[in-house]
């Protein structure tokens, strides 16, 4: 609605209402001021005071800045209040200064993640995504002007040990972002690990390259520090390679098909083949991983049919998913997802029809704007003129009330994304248990196969006991099976190992969870309470002018 | 819904005073289906001597009050005739709760204003609608349908004259039959305009509504779903939704019930002033009929004058038939003039009267809208302030 605010200011022909823009802007500030120091503030003050967040984190008691003026909204970044063409200069200058008092403010009320400070320690991983630069692969480009990307800045700040160094800039693509992603995926099997941008392919082609790119920006950015805020991975190898090594990302690339098969090649006769083939070239490390396409076909062959008979077979699957606590919460977890997503879907309404009273509010101003003007112009008798001034304080307070829908719709926005993130963090949760699936999938495999090894051993020494003297053949088949026996164990013990694992991870991650949640989901509430209080007062006011003004026809009424 | 109007030109509050006050109260639904119609009592309480007792009770239907509207307009005309609820012949056949009361209310502003009004409310027809038995209302009512059917399209045609007429002076041509008159050429191209924006204002005051509904409706919505959140968390998580979803339904019932106190009390006086306006459009095409009858007999005599005074020289025996038409041609043109004078003479005091009454109304608007809205918005501040206590004591425990 900036067009039509803007369309009064400059259109030279309303030079009634030209002045009263301008002086409506001074009212605001005037109001705002007031609105700070006024009870609005005091009362939550009182309210507040000493008891959430009691430590260093005042935030909670200044609550009345969340609903201060504020003019750019719809960023997600707190710390950034004054317009894109300044955008990144400051977001580098509030960053480098030590946590401001503002940053504690807006930092509290959308959970204390943001910059990438744990809650419990001192050490912090500060990342910003800045600068998108168009740059050419100069390899592969046949096509002149082809094969053009964009590469952003990731400029780092911390102090962790692990990192031996305090400020890092380097220059990454998307691509290196899935890159990372995906081997922390490997890395981190069973940990809530917060989910990367969408590729979307599609977006980028319909979209504006500059909104699509901005877009992209400010995904990767809010990606980046969660990751900086998860306790495990902020400390892990692939991130700090990611944040710190210059020029190409020393990371292995992944789903490239053509390269896992060269790279596989090796290994796929064994897989192919199976137990035939000499064991020791089994890597029981292999089993650590779940089984992928390309190399790992047979793998997942036989993991799949184990999972067929665990779901249709009549009998009991060797280890069974025992931990009932495990499957009760994720009962609750799924129960909590479904209505997640219910109210996520009815906080995108509500914001809708907060922004369309607003505009609405704003359009009925312009239209008394222009009454306003009209009868002042042509009036001919006293009356008129008076109704011109009464409908001139409706206008300005309409077009207040305006603004004032618009900012309480920018923070709303800001504190129900909360919920969307969430949902998000349900999907990371899911994939980790997905995780723990595979590992016990894979573990049930392999008991599956030692059982059949072992049965067809002890037929095979059944039958070859039965021949006097021994069937050399045989025996030699026995011997082999027993080596391969002995490998399969060995990969079963790892699958065992990692299986616990994940189940460990999954059990601390869930922990952590349910505290966040809880920490996190009371500020939400309490800073959309807030947020809605103050302005609904800011609003009373601005009508109660008005009302006081024209109190003069309500003692007429009849 | 009783006013009482007093004669505004009597000041005094003796008793003995002309008094005229009527209400229009208790919408019913009579009929079926397609013929089914709303009836409301009209109730009259009068001192004034030509009605039949001081307090007379009647049913009418809105087809009723359309025959009383365009009896006042035939016969007063000069007068700005108070306006009309639309014919809204679609949504009749819904006839929601809602829209039977915005009608009623409008019926009764309507007959109000022409009771108070010292003109109009001296008219024949009025008494008629405010006394006469069904029987004869429904005989006058069928009587008039045809005659002003024809009117009617007249009527739109005299509306698509005037507004070319004033486009056309207002481009600098002139036509011929049209009166010269710089102030009253000022104001016809006022209420052109004017009712352009306040048909604009009464959009946006509609829609106002709407997006009141709407925020309740989504409020509602939200809180349903949050309170559905609730019930999956144990404990203080839980409670604390359950108490937001709680305040949100509340809130939800308030935002509803303002989006009717808006209705009734702010977009419909906007609705009425754009009705007052077409009304008084209505007037301007009567104004100009007049004068175009002024004008035609003007022409129509000069050309007898010539032609009786052929007829003088030629000392033909036609002459003292001629003068005669003359003579008869002569009053008519002062008739029409005299109409014409009087209808301008009284779209001037009219004009007084009813900005006088615009600003009122729209004050009276305008306060209730601002005091609608910051009882609202204090209402809403408090429920939810009173909800952070609560949430700070569940966030420890």
């Amino acid at each position: 609605m900036m067009e039509f605010e803007n369309q009064s200011l400059e259109d030279s022909d309303l030079h009634l209402s030209k002045t009263d823009m301008e002086s409506l802007a001074l009212n605001d500030d005037d109001n705002n001021n007031n609105g700070n120091n006024h009870s609005p503030s005091s009362r939550s003050n009182g309210a507040v005071n000493g008891t959430v967040n009691g430590s260093v984190n005042h935030p909670l008691s200044s609550s009345s800045l969340p609903f201060a003026e504020i003019p750019t909204t719809d960023d997600t970044d707190p710390l950034l209040t004054s317009s894109s063409p300044n955008q990144n200069l400051s977001s580098f200058n509030s960053v480098l200064e030590p946590p401001s008092y503002a940053d504690a403010v807006f930092g509290s009320f959308d959970g204390k993640h943001i910059n990438g400070a744990g809650a419990t320690s001192y050490d912090y991983l500060k990342i910003s995504v800045t600068d998108p630069v168009k740059e050419q692969d100069p390899v592969n480009s046949l096509v002149p002007g082809g094969n053009t990307y964009v590469t952003y800045l990731i400029t780092t700040w911390t102090n962790i040990v692990e990192y031996s160094g305090t400020e890092f800039r380097v220059r990454r693509r998307f691509r290196d972002v899935v890159t990372l992603s995906d081997r922390l995926a490997d890395s981190h099997r069973g940990y809530f690990i917060p989910l990367r941008p969408d590729k979307s392919v599609v977006e980028s082609q319909v979209m504006q390259k500059q909104e699509f790119v901005e877009q992209r920006r400010v995904a990767l950015e809010k990606y980046l520090r969660k990751l900086a805020a998860h306790p495990v991975i902020r400390k892990s190898e692939e991130l700090r390679l990611f944040l710190q090594v210059q020029g190409k990302l020393p990371l292995m690339r992944t789903t490239d098909v053509a390269s896992r098969m060269l790279d596989g090649a090796a290994r796929l006769p064994k897989q192919l083949f199976g137990e035939s083939v000499v064991c020791a070239a089994v890597d029981p490390s292999d089993v650590a991983q779940p089984a992928k396409g390309g190399r790992d076909l047979l793998r997942m062959f036989k993991e799949l049919r184990q999972s067929v008979v665990n779901d249709w077979g009549g009998t009991k699957p060797p280890v069974l998913e025992e931990d009932k606590e495990f499957l009760e919460k994720r009962k609750k977890m799924q129960d909590f997802e479904l209505e997640l997503t219910n109210v996520s879907q009815q906080a995108e309404a509500f914001v809708k029809a907060q922004q369309d009273m607003g505009e609405t509010l704003g359009q009925l101003g312009l239209t008394y704007v222009k009454l306003t003007k009209f009868e002042t112009e042509e009036a001919v008798f006293n009356s008129q003129k008076v109704r011109a001034a009464d409908m001139k304080n409706v206008a300005t307070s309409a077009v207040k009330a305006s603004r004032l829908f618009r900012e309480l719709n920018a923070q709303t926005v800001r504190h129900l994304d909360k919920l969307h993130e969430y949902l998000g963090v349900i999907l990371a949760m899911n994939n980790a248990y997905a995780d723990r699936s595979n590992a016990l999938l894979t573990v049930q495999t392999l008991l599956s196969e030692l059982a059949n090894l072992n049965s067809r051993i002890e037929k095979l020494e059944a039958a070859a006991s039965k021949i006097f003297g021994g069937d050399r053949s045989r025996v030699r088949k026995i011997e082999e099976l027993k080596e391969t026996m002995r490998v399969t164990e060995e990969a079963k013990n790892c699958a065992v190992r990692e299986y616990e694992r994940i189940k460990e991870n999954n059990k601390s991650e869930l922990e952590r969870l349910d505290k966040e949640r809880h920490d996190d989901f009371f500020s939400m509430l309490k800073g959309f309470v807030v947020n809605q209080a103050g302005y609904a007062e800011k609003m009373a006011s601005v009508w109660e002018t008005v009302a006081s003004e024209t109190s003069g026809y309500a003692a007429k009424s009849s | 819904m009783t006013t009482t109007s007093v004669n505004p030109n009597d000041g005094l509050q003796s008793p003995r005073s002309p008094f005229l006050s009527v209400s229009v109260t208790d919408p019913a639904k009579m009929g079926n289906g397609v013929q089914a119609y709303i009836s409301y009592k009209v109730i009259t309480k009068t001192n004034f001597p030509e009605y039949q007792g001081s307090e007379k009770i009647v049913i009418r239907r809105y087809s009723d009050f359309v025959w009383l509207y365009d009896r006042l307009f035939e016969k007063y005309k000069g007068n700005f005739i108070p306006p009309l609820p639309e014919k809204n012949t679609v949504e009749k056949f819904r006839f929601s709760a809602e829209f039977i009361e915005v009608r009623r209310q409008a019926l009764d502003t309507f007959v109000n204003r022409v009771a108070s009004h010292h003109q109009l409310q001296q008219s024949d027809d009025l008494r008629i609608f405010l006394e006469a038995d069904e029987q004869t209302m429904e005989r006058a009512r069928s009587q008039d349908t045809g005659i002003f059917k024809k009117k009617q399209t007249d009527l739109m045609q005299i509306f698509r004259d005037v507004q070319s007429k004033v486009t056309d002076v207002v481009m600098g041509k002139e036509k011929p039959v049209e009166e010269s008159n710089p102030e009253y050429e000022k104001l016809k191209r006022y209420i052109f305009e004017l009712e352009d924006h306040v048909a604009e204002a009464q959009k946006h005051a509609y829609r106002l509504v709407k997006r009141h509904r709407e925020l309740g409706q989504s409020l509602a919505d939200f809180g349903k779903a949050i309170k559905l959140l609730g019930a999956c968390e144990k404990d203080a998580l839980g409670t604390a939704f359950t108490e937001l979803g709680a305040k949100s339904e509340m809130l939800s019932i308030k935002l509803q019930r303002k989006a009717h106190h808006l209705l009734m009390n702010f977009e419909k006086p906007l609705k009425d002033y754009v009705r007052a306006v077409q009304s008084i459009k209505g007037t301007i095409a009567e104004r100009a009929n007049a004068f175009r009858q002024q004008c035609e007999l003007a022409e129509q005599i000069k050309l007898k004058e010539i032609d009786l005074n052929k007829l003088r020289i030629l000392r033909s025996e036609r002459m003292l038939d001629a003068e005669h038409e003359y003579e008869e041609l002569k009053a008519e043109g002062q008739e029409a003039t005299k109409r014409f004078e009087a209808i301008a003479l009284l779209m001037n005091e009219e004009i007084v009267r009813f900005q006088d009454q615009k600003t009122q109304d729209l004050g009276r608007a305008f306060h209730e809208f601002a005091k609608g809205q910051a009882r609202l918005a204090h209402a809403i501040a408090d429920a939810w302030r009173s909800l952070i206590p609560k949430l700070d004591s569940l966030s420890v425990s």
